[in-house]
């Protein structure tokens, strides 16, 4: 842009320097704007702990809690799936857990506290449905003539083993997330909350 | 008589002097020059802008009786969903106006779907016309927003589930994804802040870019001149005055064409409305019959028909990349495969716009893209197997062929001459 007599080079250098100003304040109002689309002050206090008496879930049984609107598994595994778990370790995608998908306390053989009772979030890690209990093994549950016995997702077709552990091959990426949880006596299971150390 | 014309006569002279009517009457309608050889792909254009009015209407009408509301009623039934009961039941007309409005979803997307292959069939995304192309691309775009808006708010289980899947897709994107999936949500579950929102997208800010969209989609068509089966620019040939020697006004001709055609659409539209709202399924789905649960997925969840193409082109990735998870590029193929038809204005090469004149090569590739784009629609709808993915995998590889090898084989292609003046078959 080249300052000849017909263009008033002050009073452009103002124009351009009232739209930046000017740009600039449009930003700023959309920072509101954008962030009044966030969880709210309301939202994020939700999502209190949830305690749960396990004390009636016999083993092989399952049950469901609502937590911050998700739906968590509880399942007393029997010993014979528990034996079953390091057998399959080979087709799957983080056998070891390595992936931060639980806490520090539940990153073991197991993915639990107590070895039989497997607390996870019954959501699949693809794109959140809640994946539905094929526990019984073999053809009966239509997945594979070798199905140990699981979870499976019917959206997008993602398998899991009895440790919410998934199986290489399949779109959901980690394994079931294991929320915080912690025990208050031998039958009471709080959801949500650990003992931080 | 001659008074009362008189007076309507200055009337309008008053106007024209404020507001030019009669020239956007005659730009638009009375002395817009279409080519005299539009055929039956010709009517789906005006069908589209007729059913956006039906939708507009009909979407009025059921602000007025639903209420976007997750929270429970004393029943312990959604506040959202008991409403849509209630516009079913209780609300003068309602289910009328209801299964409008979700005929009309389905319609919509009917009439779009083959009006753009009406684009490809005779090229009437080559220049001048790929602005027009790209406006239309966004409003397909939009459309589907609006789809997927609209299906949450009767708060069954489809539309939780298929929101929630919906919404997630967004957190596969790398570093940013998960929050904004939040902020998408408003909540970390879907939930009540997500019905809201979805219904102020779905009633206010959606409409209003789709009816700016539709504007400048007639705007930019009006300022080159429509397309024609044969692929000519009616413009080369003009007589005395001005006018295109194939060119006819379009009112009152295509008006009145058009007229048929809508008077054949309402016929289907009205079977449908009256004696199959539903469709078997495919317009209203089983399982939305049922109030959302966010502890329980259905076990067979699916889209509506017209996103069952993508959704398998999403499903058939389930090769992790560069170190990337499948997800997202599931995501991203699925993405790509919606806004890809954008590009074909530069992707064609072809010295021939119309199939009329393509040559064996064009043919082949366009039905190989129309059966897999009906095979991956049809997988879609299916529960996932093995087998079915890897059928849904070679459709997917057909589907991005069609446009990616475009290049090539449209400009190797044995194509024949093009005829000087429109021909009537």
């Amino acid at each position: 842009m080249s300052c000849d007599d017909k263009v008033d080079c002050g009073r452009r250098r103002l124009l351009f320097a009232t739209a930046a100003v000017g740009g600039v304040a449009g930003v700023a109002v959309a920072v509101p704007f954008v962030a009044s689309m966030l969880p709210s002050e309301r939202a994020k206090a939700a999502g209190a702990p949830v305690e749960v008496d396990i004390s009636r879930l016999a083993p092989g049984e399952m049950m469901t809690v609502e937590w911050r609107g998700k739906p968590v598994w509880v399942i007393n595994r029997t010993k014979e799936q528990l034996e079953a778990l390091p057998k399959i370790d080979g087709q799957l995608a983080d056998p070891k857990s390595e992936k931060p998908m639980q806490p520090d306390y539940a990153r073991n053989a197991t993915r639990s506290i107590k070895p039989e009772i497997l607390v996870a979030v019954g959501i699949c890690t693809h794109l959140g449905c809640s994946p539905s209990e094929k526990f019984k093994a073999g053809t009966e549950s239509g997945i594979a003539a070798d199905w140990p016995g699981g979870f499976f997702c019917a959206c997008h077709g993602s398998t899991f083993d009895l440790a919410g552990r998934v199986y290489q091959g399949k779109p959901a990426p980690t394994n079931l997330e294991i929320p915080p949880h912690m025990y208050l006596g031998d039958a009471k299971l709080v959801i949500g909350e650990d003992k931080k150390a | 008589m001659s008074k009362v014309n008189a007076i309507l006569q200055g009337t309008l002279n008053w106007v024209d002097e404020r507001f030019p009517l009669t020239s956007l009457w005659k730009d638009h309608l009375a002395e817009y020059y279409a080519p005299k050889n539009f055929n039956f792909w010709y009517f789906f254009g005006s069908l589209a802008m007729l059913v956006l009015v039906l939708q507009i209407v009909t979407g009025i009408l059921l602000t007025m009786h639903f209420k976007p509301d997750a929270s429970l009623n004393a029943s312990g039934v959604p506040v959202a969903f008991a409403s849509v009961e209630y516009i079913m039941r209780d609300v003068s007309w309602g289910w009328l106006i209801r299964y409008m409005h979700s005929t009309g979803a389905s319609a919509f997307f009917v009439v779009v779907y083959l009006h753009m292959f009406r684009g490809m069939l005779y090229g009437s995304y080559r220049k001048p016309r790929e602005l027009i192309w790209i406006f239309g691309m966004i409003i397909f775009l939009a459309l589907m927003a609006e789809a997927f808006f609209g299906y949450l708010l009767p708060w069954g289980q489809m539309s939780f589930w298929g929101a929630q899947v919906i919404v997630n897709m967004f957190s596969a994107i790398p570093l940013i994804g998960p929050d904004l999936s939040i902020w998408l949500r408003g909540d970390y579950v879907v939930g009540d802040a997500t019905l809201n929102r979805f219904f102020a997208f779905h009633v206010v800010a959606v409409p209003l870019v789709l009816l700016g969209l539709v504007a400048a989609h007639i705007i930019a068509l009006h300022e080159v001149g429509s397309n024609n089966p044969d692929g000519i620019e009616i413009k080369k040939k003009k007589d005395a005055n001005g006018i295109p020697l194939d060119g006819i006004p379009f009112h009152p001709y295509y008006s009145v064409k058009d007229i048929v055609g809508v008077i054949v659409f309402l016929m289907v539209f009205s079977v449908i409305v009256f004696f199959m709202p539903e469709f078997g399924g495919y317009f209203m789905e089983y399982n939305n019959f049922f109030p959302a649960d966010p502890l329980v997925t259905p076990p067979h969840i699916a889209p509506l028909w017209y996103f069952t193409p993508y959704y398998s082109i999403l499903r058939a990735v389930t090769y992790p990349l560069f170190g990337i998870e499948a997800k997202f590029w599931g995501v991203l193929a699925m993405g790509a495969a919606t806004l890809i038809f954008a590009l074909l204005p530069w992707l064609d090469r072809s010295p021939v716009k119309s199939i009329r004149y393509r040559g064996p090569l064009y043919k082949g590739f366009l039905a190989a893209f129309v059966i897999s784009f009906l095979i991956l629609g049809y997988l879609g709808m299916l529960a996932p197997t093995p087998a079915r993915a890897i059928v849904a995998q070679i459709c997917s590889v057909i589907y991005f062929a069609f446009f990616l090898l475009m290049p090539i084989y449209s400009s190797l292609d044995k194509c024949q001459p093009e005829p000087d003046r429109v021909t009537s078959k």
